[in-house]
Parts: C-alpha cells; structure tokens; sequence
C-alpha cells in the first residue's frame, strides 16, 4: 500500500477529485431523494387521502432522478474505489438488504397507489409508502452510523460478523435519519402546497427541526469518543481552529431556519422556498462536519481514498465521461424541476 | 450425509443473484421494446395527427410507467449486490466493469429517470415537440442502458483488453478492447432484438385478446362517429362469421356477401386493438427470422470463446466430426454421455463451423473443472429458448399468409395463437439468459476468476436471511405489480385513453395520464376522487 504522501501527479489529485464527486453524489441523494422519502415518513400525519394524493404528486415526476443519485454513490464507488466498495458493502450487508427492500416498497406504491381499486388497497399501497420511506431512512442511517463507528478488516476483506453494524449509536443515526428527512419532508411541502395541507406542513416541522437539531447536536457530542482520529480533529489545537466554524454555522442557519418558518408563508415565491433550503444548508453543513471527521479515510479505519483506489486508467476514463455528463444531467434535471414548478393543488384533473 | 445436502453461503448466494436478475431483466425486456414502441407511436401521431396514434400511445404509456418502476426498483437491488454478495469479484474487477457500469448510470439512468416525469406527466405542461424529444430520450436511454450493462457482461464473458495482476486484480489496459470485446456485438444485438421481440409478442397479445372479446361481443367500443345500433349490427356481422367457421367455406353466403361483411366487421373492430395487433405481427414477420440469424452467429462466437458452454448447450460430450444436433436427449454429466438421444445427423457442425464435417469439440476434451456445473439447466434452457424463438418465426409468417390473404383480424386461431405466445418473449430472454449465465459457470470472468473465489465474506445465515427477503418481497410486490398489470392489459383500449374529463379544467401540475383502474373500465367522466 502506497502512502498518501509519496503520490504524485494524477495518483494523487485522481483519487481526490473522486472523492468529491462521489461525496456529492451522495449528498445529492440525501438532498433529492431525502425530501420525497420524507413525504413518506410524514404520511402517517396526513389527514386524507387528498392530502396524500397532492404529497405523492409533488415528487412524483421526479424521484425516479432523485433515487438515481444512490446508484451513481453505488456504482461510482465500485468503478474508482472497489476497494472500499467491496469492504464496506458486506459489512453494512443487513442494512443495506433491508434499504433496497424498503425502496422497493415505496418505489412501486408511488404507481400503485393510483392504481388501487379500492379503499384496502390504497390502504396497503398507502402502508407500503409510508413503512418503506421510513424503514429505507432508517436503514441508511444505521448504515451511516456504523460505517462511521469503523469496519473491521483484514487484508482486502470485511472481516467481522453479520450484525457488527447494530450498536446504540447507529440505532440513534437511523432514528435521526427519519427525523431529518421528515424535516426536508415537510419543508417541500411548504414550499410545494397551499392551504389545508401547507398549514399541517408548517405545523410539522417545526417539530421535525427540534428533532433534527437535538439529533445532530446528540451525533455531534458523541462522534469525537467512537475513535481517537476524530478527537484530536475536532478536539485539539490547532485543529479546533480549523472546524469551529462548522458549528458556528449551524447555529447561525438554524437560527434563520426558525425564522423562516415563523414567516408568512403559503402564496408562493422566495419565502416559501426558504425553510426548505436553509434545511438543506444544514444538511449541508452536518454532512461537511461528516466529512472533516472522515478525511482522507474511505473505510474508516483501515484505508484512505489513496489505499482504496481503482488503477489509475479505470479512474480517468469514467472521469472524462463525469466531467461532460454531470453538468448535462445537473442541466436537465433543473430543467425537470423547472418545468414542475409551482404550487401543487387537489383541484380536480389529476389522478 | 446432512451436512452435503444443505446449501452452503456460496450456493445462497449464487441463487440470490440468479433470483433478483431473473425477476429484473423481465421488467427491462418488456420496456426496452416499449419505449421504443411509444416514441413510434408518439411520432405517428405528430406525423399524421391521427388520434389513434395519441390514444394507444396513452393506453401503453400506463402499462410503461407500472413496468417501468418495478425495473428501476429490481435494478437497484442489482447495483448493490455486486458489493454485498460479491466483494472478492468487485475487489478484483471493479476496475473494469465499474466505470462500464458508471457509464450506465451517467448515459442512461439519469436520462430515463429525468425525461420519464416528462413523459408521463408532462403532455400538457411543455410542449408537443418537447414531449416527443422525452419519450425518444427515454427510449434511447434504455437502449444506452442495455449497451453498457451488456458490455460489462460480455467482458465478463470473454474478457479482453486488461491486464491481470498477481494478486489477481484486473487492471484496464485497452478501454476500447474491452467494451468491444468479442461477445459484446453479438450478446447486444442478440438480447436488445429479444426486447423488441418480447414487446412485440406482449402488445400483439393484448390487441389479439381484444380483437378476440370484441368478436365475442363482450366489448362494446364506443368510437365517436359510430352509433351504437351500427356498431352492433357491424359486430353481430363479425360474430356471425366467426361463429359460422370464419372463412369462405361459409355456408349460404356468397363470396362478395362475406367480404363486404367482412370488410364492414373489420372498419368496426377497435382501431386501437388493431393497430396493435397489426404492428406487432409486422415486427415478428421481419424481427423473429433476423434473430434467429442473430442467435446463430452469436452461438458461433460462444463457440469459439466458450466451447465448453457450447458443448453443455448442444449434450456433445464426445469431440466429433460430423458432429449430430441432438433435439432431445437426457445428458448425464457423470457418464460423460447424453442419453437417449433423438439426433439430426451432421447438423450441428453445419451451424457452428459451417462445414457438414467440421469437427465439433465435446466435453470430454475439456477438463472437467471447467465443465458447467449444471449441464442438464442449460441444455434444457436452450431448447426452450430456440423452441419458442422458431414459433415466434411461426406465428410471424402465418401473420404475414393471413395478412395478405386480407385476413389478419379475421382469423379467430391466429388471434388465438398470438395470446398464447403473449409471455413467450419474457420465457425465450429468461432461458436465454440461464444458458448464458450458467453455461459461463464455474467462472465469474471467464478462465480468470471461479465464482466459488468471487464471493463475500458473508456468513450462511445472513445470506439466508436476505434470501428470504427477497423471494417475500418479490412475489409479494412484484406480484401485485403484475396483477395491475394485467388488469390494465385487460382495459379495453379507447378513445382518448386517459385524457382529463371533459368541462373540467386542465390542471397541469403532477397530471397522471393514467387514471386508477377502477376508473379507466369507466368511460365517462371520472370520479372526482379518482381524476
């Protein structure tokens, strides 16, 4: 295994610039498809099925590229760091399993529910929405939280057993993975409805933001004892220099995410867009926080992104095809939302 | 001995896999075809303006979006299982089918999934030509899709263009050599026309199932311009004729009698359930003969990079000159030998080296611990697919007789036929499938890498466990998933499927074209609750 410090050259900066992409990768998927699973996790809270009709409509023509951001972290992960890919994988095995399972749940409900034909099978449809939103939160919450906690390895293979990945921090990862997401959950349908439902939407998350915010200040406190790298980064000198402004941050966009939601909202425009992206920005900032607790670490705590690097050549051939193709889809994935702007309403005519 | 007969990790494993892909690649066969199908239809009816073009457009476009998210979700499944179950394979040749797979997901994933929200809510929000490039950017994408999943596969079959490590990683050297490797042209042209053939078979089924009711008088179609008392007049005519032998032996009837009935029957049928039928026969009569065709070369070309899997495809065991293709026969791995064999003398060399007397190597040449581990799955698999490929060649060319005859929707055992050959397509690409992948064992990449090496570390119960999981969830999803399928095959197809409800106002966000089931079987106006 090279080390980090004698690589040069496109050793060095390849593995790097993939590491990026894929983290983006990642945090788009939590972004996107964290706000659609969330209108799964608030189903339960809704009052009717037109409710529930008008939540499902305001992701429905576009969760399918949302959910497409997991398979890019997924795929990407095996063409740069195959490594990591093949570690980290079997060790999350029963996570994972239960995440694709529960994605299977909703993906197919968001058909299905407008195909029911009658109140039993809506209600089932319904369950399986909602039960598969939450359950495929929580799974990816465990599974960040484990992954976070370290991954036994030996050689070039996992190496511990098969629920490793259970412990109380990554149960506490998953729990604020389904609060977190109900945030972005209610925060879309804010932005997304009127009346009757944006009230409730209101009304919920305020909540889901103490929620996520006594979670991530839980996450927080307990992060720098799970292994002594992420002490002495955040917890030392200089380095505590480095990282203050992470937090400081956080408070600063929670403080004006409160405010937003005070706001009049609820005819459209900027100020009903803003809750949601100031909860986005604090999604942004934690995964950040994340990430300086990680760095340079892909398989926390036996390889580097260097270690756990694909040859350079299979790096650079998907990079060419990244570096064209990534702005494109950005492009008309905007495009997409674009053309589904605007509030979504129960009149009649849909569904 | 207990213990020899439970299955072990690797053999859960393996089945998982061979589960979660079988299940999924139904789900892509069916709408590789379908996209394609959709963007000619949408096409036509921005050539011709014809509403009948827009409505069987609408009617298949609900069945898209049904099939089309159990693939997304089932293919999922896929992306992660290489990770999951096979972490020695992932480790070793990620490196190379990684970025193939990286390519699928930037080329074709993030198209399909962007423009899918376009195609099936979008009609009235942007504009004619602006929904027409999404439905063309979906079906491209699903073509992209199959390019590079299939190039990934195919390396995996007859690797090329890398370099192998001694620690057994493999590391690209020619990126062009590997994409083209020699199974790739033919494994796509040979699966992509399967698509397009199982799409054919599923639409020429349910027109053919329409047509078929209609004749039955159970479905009465409400065209506008007919009255209702013409339209049973035209149908009892059709019935009539049907239920009198429905040819021109009809007894009593004089020749121009029948075909002005006949004539009358056919301008009453559904313009949708023939539109579909005729489309689908067309693609048969020209499609299936090319796939045989196809089928062939690509069978040569397995031959010459993976005789064994040939040998298991054809029971050769023995290397022979003049070698016998065997139609029927019992192969026994053990002996070394295919049973009762029921054989066509010399032909089999005549396919695979185009030489009555080429010889063809058999089994026995071949060490046995390179021998498929189960020769009788792929020899049968074989049969079933080249067996109902030749009855897809069939059921074309007697629509091709009864078509210029005048006949084709007037031919009640032809109608009959094209519903019970419906799931033939999705049964040729599975067993297609299981010769191809299981004539490739006991190796993940080809002669490199054994499956018994590829997999994870994973303990048996873990396996079993998600095991479980699936088959539950498949059967219990994927299962309704069909069901609705089938009801939405059983609607009769109308005019304007699926458009909003007359005197209502068009509300363009998130506007399904698709309403429930229950509401599509009723003609008039939708319940509020369900528009």
């Amino acid at each position: 295994m090279e080390m980090a410090g004698e690589l040069t050259g496109w050793a060095f900066w390849l593995p790097l610039i993939w590491a990026v992409l894929i983290a983006l990768a990642v945090f788009f998927y939590v972004c996107m498809d964290g706000f659609d699973l969330g209108i799964g996790i608030l189903f339960p809270f809704m009052r009717d099925k037109s409710e529930r009709d008008v939540a499902v409509n305001s992701v429905a023509p576009v969760w399918d590229g949302n959910e497409t951001w997991l398979v890019l972290g997924g795929g990407g992960l095996l063409a740069v760091f195959p490594l990591a890919y093949a570690v980290v994988l079997p060790a999350l095995y029963i996570p994972l399993i239960l995440m694709l399972l529960a994605l299977i749940f909703r993906g197919v409900a968001f058909e299905m529910r407008f195909r029911a034909e009658n109140n039993t099978q809506q209600m089932w449809w319904d369950r399986s929405f909602s039960w598969g939103s939450m359950i495929a939160a929580f799974s990816q919450g465990v599974a960040l939280g484990a992954f976070v906690q370290g991954i036994q390895v030996e050689g070039r293979a996992y190496a511990g057993g098969w629920w490793d990945w259970l412990s109380p921090f990554s149960v506490l990862t998953g729990v604020a993975l389904i609060i977190g997401y109900g945030l972005l959950g209610a925060c879309w349908l804010l932005w997304k409805t009127e009346g009757a439902l944006h009230r409730r939407a209101v009304a919920l998350a305020w909540p889901f933001a103490v929620g996520t915010v006594v979670a991530i200040l839980l996450v927080s406190a307990i992060m720098p004892f799970l292994q002594p790298a992420f002490a002495e980064r955040w917890l030392t000198f200089p380095n505590l220099l480095y990282a203050a402004p992470v937090p400081l941050l956080v408070a600063l966009i929670i403080w004006r995410f409160f405010h937003a939601l005070a706001e009049d909202t609820g005819r459209g425009g900027l100020v009903d867009a803003r809750p949601f992206l100031l909860a986005l920005g604090l999604f942004a900032l934690s995964y950040a926080g994340l990430g300086v607790s990680m760095w340079p670490m892909i398989v926390p705590p036996a390889f580097d992104i260097w270690q756990a690097a694909a040859p350079p050549a299979s790096q650079s051939f998907l990079l060419v095809g990244a570096a064209v193709l990534i702005p494109i889809i950005l492009a008309y994935t905007g495009y997409v939302y674009w053309i589904f702007r605007g509030k979504v309403t129960n009149e009649t005519g849909y569904h | 001995m207990i213990e020899a007969l439970l299955p072990s990790a690797l053999d859960l494993a393996r089945f998982q896999f061979a589960f979660t892909v079988v299940w999924h690649f139904l789900f892509p066969a069916f709408t590789i075809g379908l996209a394609s199908y959709l963007a000619v239809l949408e096409a036509l009816w921005l050539w011709t303006g014809r509403a009948l073009y827009l409505d069987t457009f609408r009617y298949w476009l609900k069945i898209f979006a049904v099939a089309f998210a159990m693939g997304v979700v089932s293919g999922i499944v896929m992306s992660y299982q290489f990770g999951t179950n096979w972490s020695v394979l992932s480790d070793r040749a990620g490196p190379i089918i990684g970025p193939l797979m990286g390519y699928e997901v930037l080329t074709a994933f993030f198209l399909e999934a962007g423009f899918l929200g376009v195609m099936l809510f979008g009609l009235n929000r942007v504009g004619k030509g602006l929904h027409m490039l999404a439905t063309s950017l979906v079906a491209i994408g699903t073509f992209f899709s199959a390019f590079w999943i299939l190039s990934a596969n195919s390396w995996m079959q007859t690797p090329a263009g890398h370099i192998l490590l001694p620690d057994g990683r493999f590391v690209p050297d020619d990126w062009w050599a590997i994409i083209f490797n020699p199974s790739f042209p033919y494994r796509l042209a040979h699966t992509v026309t399967g698509a397009y053939l199982t799409t054919a078979l599923i639409v020429g089924a349910v027109g053919a199932w329409h047509l078929l009711r209609e004749r039955r008088g159970k479905e009465p179609v409400r065209d506008a311009g007919m009255d209702t008392a013409t339209t049973a007049r035209f149908r009892n005519t059709a019935h009539g004729l049907v239920e009198g032998g429905g040819d021109l032996d009809l007894p009593g009837a004089g020749r121009a009698g029948v075909a002005r009935g006949r004539e009358e029957s056919e301008r009453a049928l559904n313009p949708r359930a023939k539109l579909m039928f005729s489309m689908a026969m067309w693609m048969l009569l020209i499609v299936a003969p090319l796939q045989v065709v196809l089928g062939d070369l690509h069978g040569v070309n397995s031959y010459e990079y993976q005789p064994a899997k040939v040998a298991a495809m054809e029971g050769h065991f023995p290397t022979e000159r003049g070698a016998p293709s065997i139609l029927f026969g019992l192969p026994d791995a053990e002996a070394g030998e295919t049973r009762m064999q029921i054989a066509i003398p010399k032909l089999a060399s005549l396919y695979l080296t185009h030489s009555w007397d080429g010889e063809v190597r058999g089994l026995n040449d071949i060490p046995r611990d390179q021998w498929p581990t189960n020769i009788p799955l792929v020899f049968w698999s074989f049969r079933v697919m080249v067996g109902l490929g030749l009855l897809m060649v069939a059921l074309g060319l007697a629509s091709g007789v009864m078509r210029w005859r005048g006949r084709l929707y007037d031919t009640p055992w032809l109608l009959r036929a094209a519903v019970a050959m419906g799931p033939a397509g999705l049964i040729a690409v599975t067993a297609g499938w299981i010769v191809t992948e299981a004539g490739r064992q006991p190796f993940t990449v080809y002669g490199h890498l054994r499956t018994a090496d590829s997999v994870s570390p994973i303990e048996l119960p873990a396996v079993a466990t998600s095991l479980a999981g699936f088959v539950v969830v498949y059967f219990l999803v994927f299962g309704a998933g069909i069901w609705y399928l089938f009801k939405l095959f059983a609607q009769t197809p109308r005019p304007r499927e699926g458009a909003p409800p007359q005197g209502q106002p068009i509300r363009t966000a998130g506007i399904t074209p698709a309403p429930s089931v229950a509401a599509g079987a009723d003609p008039g106006p939708q319940p509020a609750e369900q528009g």
